[in-house]
C-alpha cells in the first residue's frame, strides 16, 4: 500500500503538488511511483526561471531498472530545484513527500491547480490502474 | 513481478541495490529455475557435443568440471549461451537459457538424430544460486558437515553429486557462489532453510546489474543469431584446436577470423551523472557509430555501465547520445568489478 497524504493535490503522471502560501508550488514523485521505479540513481531537474508549459516534459528520474519524465502539473515558471537530488537521489525513495522534493515553480494561474486530482481522486486512478 | 519467458519472477524482493551489495558483500540467493537442464547421454555423447558446441568439451577430462560455450548455427550467429557439465563419459548436462528454450530443444535434437545419444529435458528440475564472499559459510547452516567439506573443497567451474543435489560452484555475478539443481519438490524447503540463515533473496534487477558489471553477457541483448561471437567478446569461448574438430559455425567463424570481424563488444563507463540504457547510441568521430547492447547503472562504481557494439577500429574514447545530449564515455576492458573490487 502506498502513502497518498491528503493535504496534497496529485496528477494522472504520478506527481504531487503543494501550494505554499507565498504562492510558491512544490512538486515530487508520490509513494506509489518511487515503488514501481525502485531505486533511484540519477535526476535531471528543471533549471529555475525555465517557463513550462501544463504537462510538458520538465526534468526526469532515473531509477536502476527505467528512466522516467517529469511533467509539469500546470503551466509556470520554476523558482528552484531540489540539488540535494544531484547527489542523493535516493533521498526521492526514502522521503517522497519531504527531503525527496524535486522542484519548486510559480503558476501562471494558481486557479489551474483545481484542475489536478485531490488524495481520493489518486487513489481512484491508481485502484482503476490496478485493474 | 514480471513476466519473464512465461515464468512470473521478481524484479527486486526490496530495495535492487541492497539486494546487490549483498551478493558483493555477503550472500544473497536467486531462484534460477527458470533456467532450461538438459541431459545428455549416451556413447556418443562427447562427440555429439564436440559438434554442436563452439567450445571443446574434450577440454573437460575431470568429471564435475564445467565449460562455458555457445552454440552456433550454420552461419556462426549465436543461438544461445550455455554451462555444459561433464558428469561421466557418456553422461553431460547442459544448462540453457529459459527464452531460448524450445528452440534451443529442437536445435539439440534434430542435430543429435545422426548420434547415439539421448536428449533430455529436466524441467521437473529447480534451481537455486547461492551467491556471494559468504556463500559457502552461509551453506554450511543447510548442509552437514562431510558435505561442507566437500563443498569446501570444490574449485571454481566444478560441480558434484551432493545425495539428490547437483552443485555446481559456478554462477553469474562475478562473486564466488554456488548453482544448486534440485527437485522442485525440495526447492521450497532449501529457500526456506536458506532464509532462516540469514540469505536475503535477490531478484532478477540486481541479478543483472551483477552479471553486467561483472563482464557476463546476457543472451538476445548482447548477441543473437545475426552476430558471431568473434562480435560479441566471446572469441575467447570458440576452441579453434584442434583444427580438424568440425562443429557447427566453424567454417564461418574462420572465414570471419581471416576477414577481421567489424564490430566488437566493448564494456563502457560514463564519468558524469547519467545512466546508459540498451540502444542508446555511440558515436565515434571517424570511425562511425555504435549502440549500448546492455546500458544500466553500476551500485559498485556508483556510476553507469555498458555493453555496447561498435566498429572493430574504435579506441578508447567515444560519446553516447542520451535525450538529444552527447555524454563521453571511456571504452574499457570488461570486468567492471570482480569479487567486490572495480577493475576500471
Amino acid at each position: 500500500m502506498s502513502n497518498i497524504p491528503t493535504e496534497l493535490k496529485y496528477t494522472k503522471t504520478d506527481e504531487w503538488v503543494l501550494l505554499g502560501e507565498d504562492g510558491v508550488a512544490t512538486v515530487g514523485i508520490t509513494d506509489f511511483a518511487q515503488q514501481q521505479l525502485g531505486d533511484m540513481v540519477y535526476v535531471e531537474l528543471p533549471e529555475a526561471g525555465a517557463t513550462i508549459d501544463a504537462e510538458s516534459e520538465c526534468g526526469v528520474v532515473e531509477s536502476v531498472k527505467t528512466a522516467s519524465d517529469l511533467y509539469m502539473p500546470v503551466a509556470g515558471e520554476i523558482t528552484a530545484a531540489n540539488a540535494l537530488l544531484a547527489d542523493q537521489p535516493e533521498k526521492i525513495n526514502a522521503d517522497p513527500y519531504g527531503d525527496g522534493w524535486i522542484y519548486k515553480f510559480r503558476p501562471a494561474d494558481a486557479g489551474d491547480l483545481d484542475t489536478l486530482l485531490d488524495a481520493a481522486a489518486y487513489q481512484s486512478k491508481l485502484d482503476a490502474d490496478d485493474h | 513481478m514480471v513476466d519473464f519467458s512465461g515464468w512470473e519472477m521478481p524484479i527486486h524482493y526490496g530495495s535492487q541495490i541492497q539486494e546487490h551489495h549483498r551478493v558483493r558483500n555477503d550472500v544473497g540467493m536467486f531462484d534460477v529455475s527458470h533456467m532450461t537442464v538438459i541431459d545428455v547421454e549416451g556413447q556418443d555423447a562427447q562427440a555429439f557435443l564436440r559438434y554442436l558446441l563452439a567450445n571443446d568439451v574434450a577440454r573437460l577430462k575431470l568429471p564435475g568440471k564445467a565449460l562455458y560455450s555457445c552454440m552456433l548455427n550454420a552461419e556462426g550467429g549465436v543461438i544461445d549461451d550455455l554451462i555444459v557439465y561433464f558428469i561421466d563419459d557418456g553422461n553431460y548436462r547442459m544448462v540453457v537459457n529459459a527464452a531460448t528454450r524450445e528452440k534451443d530443444l529442437e536445435w539439440i535434437t534434430n542435430q543429435a538424430r545422426a548420434f547415439a545419444v539421448s536428449v533430455d529435458e529436466r524441467p521437473e528440475l529447480a534451481m537455486i544460486a547461492v551467491q556471494g564472499p559468504n556463500a559457502e559459510q552461509k551453506l554450511s547452516a543447510v548442509i552437514d558437515a562431510g558435505q561442507h567439506e566437500k563443498l569446501q573443497e570444490l574449485k571454481p567451474f566444478h560441480a558434484l553429486w551432493m545425495g539428490p543435489w547437483f552443485v555446481a560452484r559456478t554462477g553469474y555475478t562475478g562473486e564466488d557462489g554456488f548453482e544448486i539443481i534440485l527437485g522442485a519438490e525440495q526447492a521450497v524447503g532449501l529457500w526456506k532453510k536458506l532464509a532462516a540463515a540469514g540469505v536475503a533473496p535477490v531478484g532478477l534487477g540486481a541479478r543483472d546489474t551483477l552479471r553486467l558489471e561483472a563482464g557476463m553477457n546476457l543472451y538476445g541483448t548482447d548477441m543473437d543469431e545475426t552476430v558471431t561471437p568473434l562480435e560479441s567478446g566471446l572469441a575467447w569461448t570458440v576452441a579453434w584446436e584442434p583444427a580438424e574438430r568440425d562443429f557447427i559455425g566453424r567454417s564461418a567463424l574462420e572465414r570471419q577470423r581471416r576477414q577481421k570481424p567489424r564490430h566488437k563488444l566493448t564494456g563502457l563507463l560514463l564519468e558524469d551523472k547519467g545512466v546508459l540504457r540498451n540502444h542508446q547510441k555511440v558515436l565515434i568521430p571517424g570511425v562511425g557509430d555504435g549502440e549500448i547492447t546492455s546500458g544500466s547503472f553500476s551500485p559498485t562504481l556508483g556510476k553507469a555501465i555498458a555493453f555496447a557494439r561498435v566498429p572493430a577500429e574504435a579506441g578508447s574514447e567515444a560519446s553516447v547520445e542520451i535525450r538529444g545530449r552527447l555524454l563521453p564515455v571511456r571504452l574499457v576492458k570488461a570486468p567492471f568489478v570482480r569479487h567486490g573490487k572495480p577493475c576500471v
